[in-house]
C-alpha cells in the first residue's frame, strides 16, 4: 500500500492545463453530424460552458461535466478544486447547481484514505454550493482523474450564454490570472508557501457568490475563464457574439509572482496551445511585455467569471462584487465588430 | 559541453532538469526536447539565466544550444 502519494507526480499535466486545445477539438468535430431538439436551446453547435434543456416555461436544466488530473498534492483540496471547477460551468450559465455525480479514475495502488479524502473534498464543496452528490462512477487507470457531472436549473429566459455580448457592454473578471504558471512552477518548488495557499483558496472558491450578484443585473453574456485562458475564452465570446472585445491590459488582475516564473519558462503546454488557437484573433494596440501576454493565454483551473453587461449597470455590479470578491475588476468593453475579434490596449 | 536528453518529458520536467544542470554554472549546455512547449520553455529559462540560445529542429525534435 502506498501511504505517501504525491498526487501531482502521478499526472502528466495539471488541472485545466490538460484540456484539449480549442482548435484541436474543433478539428476533431468537423463534419460531425448532429441532430436538433427544440427544447435543447444550448447544445453541441455552441462552444458554451454547459448545455441547456427547457423543461417547462419556468424551468430549464443546465448540464455539464468537467474533470482533470491532480493539480495539488492534498487529496481533499484536489477534490474541492475539481468540484468548484465543475460547478462553475452551471454558474457561468446563470444557473444554480442541484445534483452532481462523481467521475473518478484511480491507479490501482492508491490507498483508501487518499481516495476518501478526495471524495470528501468534492462532496463538501458540492454541499457548500447548495447541491448534493448522488453517486458516480469509478474506474482504474494509470493517472488519477476526478471531476463531476453537474445538473442545475435556470429560468429559460435568464440563460447566460457566452455569445450574447453587445456593443456598449463592459467586461468584468472575478478572479486573477496566473494559476497555470504558478501550479507549473510549484512542481519545481519555486512558489512560496503563502502564494500557494493564496491560489489554493482561489481555486477552491466557488463562483456562486459572483453568480448570485451577477443575476441581479442585466447581464448579456457570461463564461468562466478556464482551460483556454482569458484570451481563448474572450475569443469564443467575441466570435459567438459577433462583436469585438477590447481588453485593457493594465486592468486585468493577475498574481504578480507569476510574471517572473513565466519569463523563466514555467508555462504549461496549454498556454502554447491557447496561443496558437487565439493568437490570430488578437490585435495589440500597445506593447505588452511577453510575460504579461503569457498570463493572458495561461490556462486557469477553476477560474473566475467573465461577465458582459451594459456599462452603466457594470459600475454598480462591480462595486457589489468587490464587497465579497476584492479581486473582481473591469477589464474591458465590447464594440461592434472591428478588424479583429480581440483588441488589447 | 554538457548534453541533456529531455525527450519524452513534458513540462515542466525539461526546465526542472535544465535548472538542476545549470546550477553547475558551465559556459555551454545542449538539451534535446521533442515538443514545442519544452523548446520554448527551456529557451526561456536559459535566456533568463543569461545564455545565448540557438535552436535546431529536425523531424519534430529540437536541439537547443545555450552558450555564455
Amino acid at each position: 500500500m502506498e501511504t505517501q502519494v504525491k498526487l501531482t507526480k502521478l499526472a502528466s499535466c495539471a488541472g485545466c492545463g490538460a484540456k484539449v486545445g480549442a482548435g484541436t477539438l474543433a478539428a476533431m468535430l468537423e463534419g460531425f453530424h448532429t441532430h436538433t431538439d427544440p427544447r435543447l436551446i444550448v447544445g453541441y453547435d455552441k462552444s458554451d460552458d454547459a448545455c441547456v434543456y427547457v423543461v417547462d416555461p419556468q424551468t430549464a436544466l443546465v448540464q455539464t461535466t468537467d474533470f482533470f488530473p491532480p493539480i495539488v498534492d492534498d487529496p481533499f483540496l484536489y477534490g474541492q478544486i475539481a468540484a468548484a471547477n465543475a460547478l462553475s460551468d452551471v454558474y457561468a450559465m446563470g444557473g444554480e447547481p442541484k445534483l452532481a455525480l462523481n467521475i473518478l479514475c484511480l491507479p490501482e495502488k492508491m490507498d483508501a484514505s487518499t481516495v476518501q479524502e478526495l471524495l470528501r473534498g468534492g462532496y463538501e464543496k458540492v454541499y457548500e454550493a447548495g447541491a448534493i452528490i448522488a453517486g458516480g462512477h469509478t474506474i482504474h487507470g494509470a493517472e488519477p482523474i476526478y471531476g463531476l457531472a453537474v445538473t442545475g436549473f435556470v429560468h429559460p429566459d435568464k440563460v447566460l450564454t457566452n455569445s450574447g455580448a453587445q456593443p456598449g457592454d463592459a467586461l468584468l473578471l472575478t478572479k486573477p490570472l496566473g494559476i497555470g504558471v504558478l501550479t507549473t512552477a510549484a512542481k519545481a518548488d519555486l512558489v512560496p508557501e503563502e502564494v500557494l495557499s493564496r491560489i489554493y483558496r482561489q481555486m477552491a472558491a466557488l463562483n456562486k457568490a459572483a453568480r448570485d450578484i451577477m443575476v441581479r443585473y442585466p447581464v448579456h453574456s457570461c463564461t468562466d475563464v478556464t482551460g483556454f485562458g482569458l484570451l481563448g475564452h474572450s475569443f469564443e465570446m467575441a466570435q459567438g457574439s459577433g462583436c469585438t472585445i477590447h481588453l485593457t491590459a493594465d486592468q486585468v488582475p493577475y498574481h504578480p509572482e507569476a510574471l517572473e516564473l513565466a519569463d523563466m519558462g514555467f508555462l504549461p503546454a496549454g498556454a502554447y496551445r491557447n496561443r496558437s488557437y487565439a493568437e490570430t484573433g488578437v490585435t495589440c494596440r500597445r506593447d505588452i511585455p511577453r510575460p504579461l501576454m503569457d498570463l493572458f493565454f495561461d490556462p486557469q483551473t477553476s477560474g473566475g467569471l467573465l461577465i458582459a453587461l451594459p456599462e452603466a449597470a457594470a459600475r454598480a455590479c462591480l462595486a457589489q462584487l468587490q464587497d465579497t470578491i476584492p479581486s473582481a475588476a473591469c477589464i474591458g468593453y465590447v464594440t461592434a465588430r472591428e478588424d479583429n475579434w480581440i483588441v488589447l490596449e | 559541453m554538457k548534453i541533456i536528453d529531455a525527450r519524452g518529458l513534458s513540462c515542466p520536467e525539461p526546465v526542472i532538469l535544465l535548472r538542476q544542470e545549470m546550477a553547475s554554472g558551465e559556459h555551454a549546455y545542449q538539451i534535446l526536447v521533442d515538443n514545442h512547449a519544452s523548446k520554448e520553455n527551456t529557451a526561456r529559462y536559459a535566456e533568463h539565466q543569461g545564455y545565448h540560445v540557438q535552436v535546431e529542429e529536425q523531424d519534430g525534435e529540437y536541439t537547443l544550444t545555450f552558450t555564455k
